[in-house]
């Protein structure tokens, strides 16, 4: 278990930097809980596997410190850092048994046999694979696999963080969701220290207590996963997470009144008005627009319902600006001049990106 | 009710090989299997021997002598070779720079002529103006691979494995750099030690390549000639008359077409059955 | 118009990969293929291409019988799940490549090349190659180069699986919109039920080498003739019991029952399966005709908005899916409602039980 600092960490592909383009990370400082399950989220080349293999130690940063509960880990390899770690895709040895596979990382730190044996089938045991024993590991589907390299991971008694790098890109969909829940199971159950690395929300959000979203090599926000859906603190962030992605729209600012396309949105609170130069845009997530029936609010053409179910995906066009909103499986759309509110608490001001209020 | 989809007109684009294949493989063969048995003292004119010329062969103790040096050759060669090539090919850096300089110079002796192979080593290794037969000898030990067939076995077999080494690290490095990187990481995290980095994941993941490599200088080497020819002529005496060196004797030497021809047939079937059997042994736990 | 499938067979070796399948498929609007891997999508689909001959059975096109027509005959555009581009040739030239082959005029190639790269917002790029382009930009220029094609039937063997989710939920929008105008018939093979949903149109739900029904995409999914059907258009996947009906009455154990509605009430007494959507079993009450159960909860998962909670209730492992924060702790015990007005009944072969 351990506590994980981050101290101005940086770090470049190339050997001579020049400018801050060339860094892949660029400048982290933050701190995780020990016993916490993060996930670090973002889309694809935004640093998260860069910065995964500098906190394992196949990585090395160009500049800044890693420390593991204050020590400075830095320039330990990666074999005394006591981490465990899973890969994309499944990695076992073809040669040996699932047993043998499992028991290969206590074999090489000289543990006794009967020690083996009892965490082997500890292990094996919360992760389903008793049956498979004895089988070859390379006879295994992809996920049984994938828990194979899970397994290793988990038999070493002091190990101070788990690490996934999209774990479930190979797996099956319809066995996604239940390995999944068994990961999350196992930090319920074990309380190591996990990270979790990814570019699909769903897996994210669920996964983790505390995501870290990233984006061009930079920490943008780190909250709970609700924070991070009700309280977004960049337009990267309100546009990543939610599928579909928080809407955001051009915004005026008139007498401390916020409106858009000439409708008052809000009042600007008076803690904020000093923060507001820039571009302005409001963001408001398409799950708190709603239709209204007194026919106030901004008149919208109705271009594509989706229907899937549960929910319904509504594309709504105001003026020039395409609106996505989210309706629940009661509503009912209307047929003739639909009128969208936003809801006032959950629209979000945003000026150059960052929020204001 | 189904039609056959295929593009007729492929066929026509096949037929040059066939033809070309034909000339050059196919009806020389039958004329192997034609000499094979029948005795012949020219003229076109044939008598029917049957399976005597094979009988001759399989019992001739020249047969068996020759036979006998060939799958020693060859087991030399592929003890040294195959686990000289690995070792290179491990070595061998993955990125850089000098990644196309290693693999140029590895290239290097595959494409000299095998003649000039014979030729350089016998120029090299001869004892009193060669580099290195005049170094052994200057070193005290008395060599001579014209006249000792212990230094004509060593010299022939060095020979082989500077030639052919390379190939061997070639595809071995294809199949070195064809492993991801993952696997070497998660070595690392459990703690695995260099050797059994080695035994359970390289080596494993290398099956393939090693066995096309292992099939190639199989094949080769038990139908070596050149090389040995140009080295040693077969000799001193006949210590170094491999098949193919002993059959050309029989064949051209003495003109005896019909046992050499029986000879060439049972070649064939031997180097054959031995990659087959190899091969399936290999591939057996293949998904 | 479109395409049909008439007794199509595909055996390879000893095992049958499609059986016996009649479909047809039309023109406008997307065609899915929704079934887990090896259910037999990509299979079909390189049948429908003329990539493979069927063992048994046609391939009708424009009501003509193509079985066995080469496919460099047809009028085909495919696009895979790995991305597919000519490695050497530049954005222009991999989009460009079957109108060189049909011998379009070179000033004819460049306009319709630049006004597609345009639409898939590829302009920037026509002079890299494959390689310096993103995977997302790669799976734009396959797709580029199948619509330019103008072929009659387009397939779409899971193209954005490999792609980033959100990246995935872009091209997702604007795939209907690029084939609108092309008068293409266009088949999509997912695994994943959401995106038949979103694509709209038809969809086949497909199970070990079997179509299980074919219809409009809502109509399939609210009215699933069996229980594979409905399992196959469930994500998470849908939960069902074993329900017994006597006289008047539902029985899911002999504490659990309820009134059974109206149009039901005749169906015959006897064993059923009850089949309910994740999202029709919630911690609230959502209407008076709810049915209550207990169970153990074994993992709860929080999505920003929504939460998934999974329990054990008697033998079986039922999933919830709910809007709202609902964080139970494991082995908590939770009180959950089905929506039984919404729910499905299927009988003892599977059948959905309609009235």
């Amino acid at each position: 278990m351990a506590q994980i600092t981050l101290e101005n960490l940086k770090h470049s592909y190339l050997p001579n930097p020049k400018g801050i383009d060339d860094y892949a990370l660029k400048e982290i400082n933050t701190a995780w809980e020990d016993g916490g399950a993060y996930a670090l989220l973002g889309p694809s080349g935004c640093g998260k596997t860069t910065l995964l293999n500098i906190i394992s130690g196949l990585l090395t940063p160009s500049e800044g410190k890693i420390l593991f509960n204050d020590k400075d880990v830095t320039n330990i390899p990666t074999t005394e850092r006591d981490i465990a770690q899973v890969f994309q895709f499944p990695v076992v040895y073809d040669t040996m048994t699932v047993y043998n596979n499992l028991s290969f990382p206590l074999r090489n730190r000289g543990y006794t046999e009967d020690k083996i044996r009892s965490r082997v089938e500890d292990v094996a045991k919360m992760l389903e694979l008793e049956d498979s024993l004895q089988k070859r590991a390379s006879g295994l589907t992809a996920d049984g696999k994938q828990k194979i390299s899970l397994g290793r991971g988990l038999v070493r008694e002091s190990v101070n963080v788990i690490m996934f790098d999209e774990p479930l890109t190979v797996i099956d969909p319809h066995l996604k969701w239940k390995l999944r829940s068994k990961l999350k199971e196992l930090h319920q159950r074990l309380g190591t220290t996990m990270i979790y690395v990814t570019h699909d929300q769903t897996e994210a959000l669920t996964f983790a207590d505390k995501v870290v979203v990233m984006h061009e090599g930079t920490v943008v926000q780190i909250g709970t996963p609700t924070e991070l859906f009700e309280h977004p603190q960049h337009t990267f962030v309100g546009h990543f997470i939610g599928s579909p992605g928080m809407n955001i729209l051009p915004a005026e600012i008139n007498n401390g009144e916020i409106g858009f396309e000439g409708s008052l949105i809000k009042t600007l609170s008076n803690t904020s008005s000093n923060k507001v130069n820039g571009k302005l845009e409001i963001g408001i997530r398409p799950e708190f627009i709603h239709f209204n029936s007194e026919k106030t609010g901004l008149p919208v053409e109705i271009t594509k319902v989706s229907d899937l179910g549960r929910y319904k995906i509504i594309e709504a066009q105001h003026k020039q600006h395409a609106i996505k909103m989210v309706a629940y499986e009661d509503v009912s759309i209307p047929s003739e001049s639909p009128h969208i509110t936003f809801d006032p608490d959950k629209t979000r001001l945003y000026a150059n990106g960052w929020v204001v209020s | 009710m189904i039609n056959k989809t295929t593009n007729q007109k492929a066929w026509f684009l096949v037929i040059p090989v066939v033809l070309l294949v034909a000339f050059n493989a196919l009806i020389p063969l039958m004329t192997v299997v034609n000499y094979s048995v029948q005795e012949t003292f020219g003229d076109n004119i044939f008598f029917w021997e049957g399976a005597k010329w094979f009988e001759d062969v399989l019992k001739s103790e020249r047969f068996h002598a020759s036979f006998l040096r060939q799958l020693a050759f060859t087991g030399m060669i592929l003890v040294i070779e195959i686990p000289l090539g690995i070792a290179v090919a491990l070595a061998m850096p993955k990125k850089g720079f000098w990644v196309s300089v290693c693999l140029v110079l590895m290239a290097l002796p595959l494409l000299i002529p095998w003649n000039v192979v014979g030729a350089m080593w016998n120029i090299f290794a001869l004892p009193d103006i060669g580099l290195l037969g005049r170094s052994i000898n200057a070193l005290g030990i008395d060599y001579n691979f014209t006249q000792q067939p212990v230094a004509a076995w060593l010299t022939t077999v060095a020979m082989d494995v500077w030639h052919w080494t390379s190939l061997v690290v070639l595809l071995s490095y294809a199949g070195l750099t064809a492993i991801p990187d993952a696997y070497y990481q998660a070595a690392k995290i459990d703690g695995a030690s260099k050797w059994a980095i080695f035994w359970k994941i390289q080596l494993p993941k290398m099956k393939r390549v090693l066995t096309i490599a292992i099939l190639l200088r199989f094949m080769d080497s038990f139908m070596i000639y050149t090389e040995p020819f140009v080295l040693t002529g077969g000799g001193p005496g006949n210590t170094t008359t491999f098949l193919s060196i002993d059959l050309v004797k029989v064949a051209l030497g003495q003109f005896d077409l019909g046992p050499a021809a029986a000879m060439s047939l049972i070649y064939f079937f031997v180097v054959l059955l031995i990659s087959w059997v190899f091969y399936t042994l290999m591939m057996r736990n293949e998904d | 118009m479109g395409i049909e499938l008439k007794g199509i067979v595909k055996q390879v070796g000893a095992d049958t990969h499609i059986y016996k399948t009649d479909l047809k498929l039309t023109k406008g609007g997307f065609n899915v293929l929704l079934g887990t891997t090896l259910s037999g999508k990509t299979t079909l689909m390189r049948l429908m291409a003329g990539l493979e001959k069927p063992n048994k059975g046609e391939v009708w096109f424009d009501n003509k019988n193509v079985t066995g027509v080469a496919v460099q005959k047809r009028s085909v555009a495919m696009v895979y799940q790995a991305f597919v581009n000519y490695p050497s040739y530049t954005v222009f030239d991999n989009i460009a490549s079957p109108l060189k082959v049909k011998g379009v005029s070179k000033s004819e190639i460049k306009s319709r090349v630049e006004s597609i790269a345009d639409l898939l917002k590829l302009s920037p790029m026509l002079n890299r190659l494959p390689a310096e382009l993103s995977g997302g930009q790669q799976q734009r220029t396959a797709l580029a180069r199948a619509l330019v094609k103008d072929a009659d039937l387009v397939l779409l063997d899971e193209p954005l699986a490999n792609l980033d989710y959100k990246l995935r939920e872009e091209l997702r929008d604007e795939l209907p919109k690029l084939f609108a105008d092309s008068g293409a018939t266009v088949v999509y093979a997912t695994s994943e039920p959401l995106e038949a949903l979103l694509l709209g149109g038809h969809t086949a739900t497909l199970y070990e080498g079997k179509v299980i029904q074919y219809g409009e995409t809502p109509i399939i999914y609210r009215s699933p003739n069996n229980l594979t059907s409905a399992a196959i258009f469930s994500d998470p996947p849908i939960n069902t019991a074993s329900i017994t009906k006597k006289e008047d009455r539902f029985y899911l154990s002999s504490a659990i029952n309820w009134k059974v509605d109206e149009p039901f009430k005749n169906i015959p007494d006897g064993d059923y399966t009850l089949g309910v959507r994740p999202h029709h079993l919630t911690p609230e009450n959502s209407h008076d005709k709810a049915v209550k159960i207990e169970g153990q909860v074994q993992v709860t998962e929080i999505n920003g908005s929504e939460s998934v909670v999974h329990v054990n209730f008697g033998e079986n492992n039922w999933v919830s899916e709910s809007h709202g924060i609902h964080p139970y702790k494991i082995g908590e015990s939770a009180e959950l409602f089905i929506n039984i007005k919404h729910s499905l009944l299927f009988n003892q072969q599977g059948a959905l039980v309609s009235v």
